[in-house]
C-alpha cells in the first residue's frame, strides 16, 4: 500500500485516492525539435529499481497534481512536493542522499545540484 | 417553474447508522484566491462564515464554507437563496480572478448519524475515522467506494455527505448496505 501526503491539502492519501501520472520532470520536445528528441520525449522512460520521481494527482481529493520521490524497491517515500517546479526540492535531494548514498536518476545524482 | 426535489426525496435507512437524504441544500462552488480580502468578505456576506482553514469547514447559523482545495471553497446556503447568493458573490468578486457557480441541483446531500456512523463511512472511504484522527469540523474530499464524495463531521457525531447528484442513489444504497444491521465490524 502506497501512502503519499498531498502537498496541497496535507491529506495522507492512500493509493486509491490518487491517480498515477507517470515519470516526473519530463522536458517537452515539440515543434522544431529533432526526430530523436521527440522520440525520446515520447517513449524513453526511466525504469529504476530504487530512487524514482513521479507525478501523481490527488484525483479523489483536491484534484491537484504534485510530485513524489520514492523508492520503487522498498516503497519508501522520500517526500512529496509541488508540481510548480522542474527540479526536486533541495530538502528532498538531501533526504535521498542521506538514505541512498550514490544514487542517480536521469540528470539528477547524489551530490549534484 | 417545476418543483425542486432532492435526489431521493427524503429516503431513509436505519441500521448500524441512520442514512438520510438530507434534502435540498444550496451549494455554491467558489474558486479564487482564498487569501484575498474581497473573497473573504464575499464568503462572509454569503454564508456568515469565515474562510475555513485547510481541511475544515466553518459553520455559521445560516450557512457554511468548506475547504475543497487551495483555491476552491464549497459554500452552503439555504436552497432558496442559492441563485441570488451566487450572483451576489460573483458581483462582489468582479475584477478578481474568481468564479462562483450554483451547483445545488448537481449535488446530492446525505446525513449519516448514530453510533455506527464512523464505521459505516469507514467501510466505503480510505480515511482514518478514529475519534482522535477525524474530529468535528474536519472536512474531507475523498471517495465513497467507486465515486467521489466529500464529508464533514458535526459536533453531534453525525456526518454530512456531499456527492454528485448523478450518483446519489448509488451512494445512498452504498451507505445503507454498509449500515446493514448484521454487518458490524466494531473498529471505531
Ligand atoms: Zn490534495
Amino acid at each position: 500500500m502506497l501512502i503519499l501526503e498531498c502537498p496541497y491539502c496535507g491529506v495522507k492519501a492512500e493509493e486509491t485516492e490518487l491517480a498515477a501520472g507517470g515519470e516526473a520532470h519530463l522536458k517537452r520536445y515539440g515543434p522544431g525539435s529533432s526526430d530523436d528528441e521527440f522520440h525520446d520525449y515520447l517513449f524513453m522512460r526511466e525504469n529504476p529499481k530504487g530512487v524514482h520521481f513521479e507525478r501523481w494527482r490527488h484525483a479523489n481529493g483536491c484534484g491537484k497534481w504534485f510530485h513524489a520521490a520514492r523508492c520503487t524497491m522498498t516503497l519508501e517515500v522520500f517526500g512529496t512536493y509541488t508540481a510548480q517546479t522542474s527540479v526536486p526540492t533541495q530538502e528532498i535531494l538531501d533526504k535521498i542522499a542521506a538514505k541512498r548514498p550514490g544514487w542517480t536518476w536521469r540528470e539528477f545524482a547524489d551530490g549534484k545540484k | 417553474m417545476s418543483k425542486a426535489v432532492s435526489v431521493l426525496n427524503g429516503a431513509r435507512f436505519s441500521g448500524l447508522a441512520t442514512v438520510e437524504d438530507a434534502g435540498l441544500q444550496g451549494m455554491i462552488t467558489l474558486r479564487g484566491d482564498l487569501g484575498s480580502k474581497a473573497l473573504k468578505a464575499a464568503v462572509k456576506a454569503a454564508t456568515g462564515a469565515g474562510v475555513p482553514a485547510q481541511g475544515s469547514i466553518s459553520v455559521a447559523e445560516n450557512g457554511a464554507a468548506a475547504w475543497m482545495s487551495p483555491d476552491e471553497l464549497l459554500l452552503l446556503v439555504p436552497y432558496e437563496d442559492a441563485v441570488a447568493k451566487t450572483a451576489e458573490v460573483a458581483e462582489a468578486l468582479k475584477g478578481e480572478h474568481a468564479l462562483a457557480v450554483n451547483v445545488s441541483d448537481a449535488r446530492a446531500f446525505f446525513r449519516l448519524s448514530g453510533e455506527g456512523a464512523r464505521e459505516v463511512l469507514g467501510k466505503v472511504s480510505p480515511v482514518d475515522f478514529d475519534a482522535a484522527a477525524f474530529k468535528p469540523g474536519q472536512f474531507r474530499r475523498s471517495r465513497l467506494a467507486q465515486v467521489a464524495g466529500a464529508f464533514w463531521l458535526n459536533e453531534d457525531g453525525s456526518f454530512y455527505i456531499v456527492c454528485f447528484r448523478s450518483v446519489g442513489e448509488y451512494v445512498f444504497k452504498l451507505l445503507s448496505a454498509g449500515a446493514h444491521p448484521q454487518s458490524k465490524v466494531g473498529v471505531y
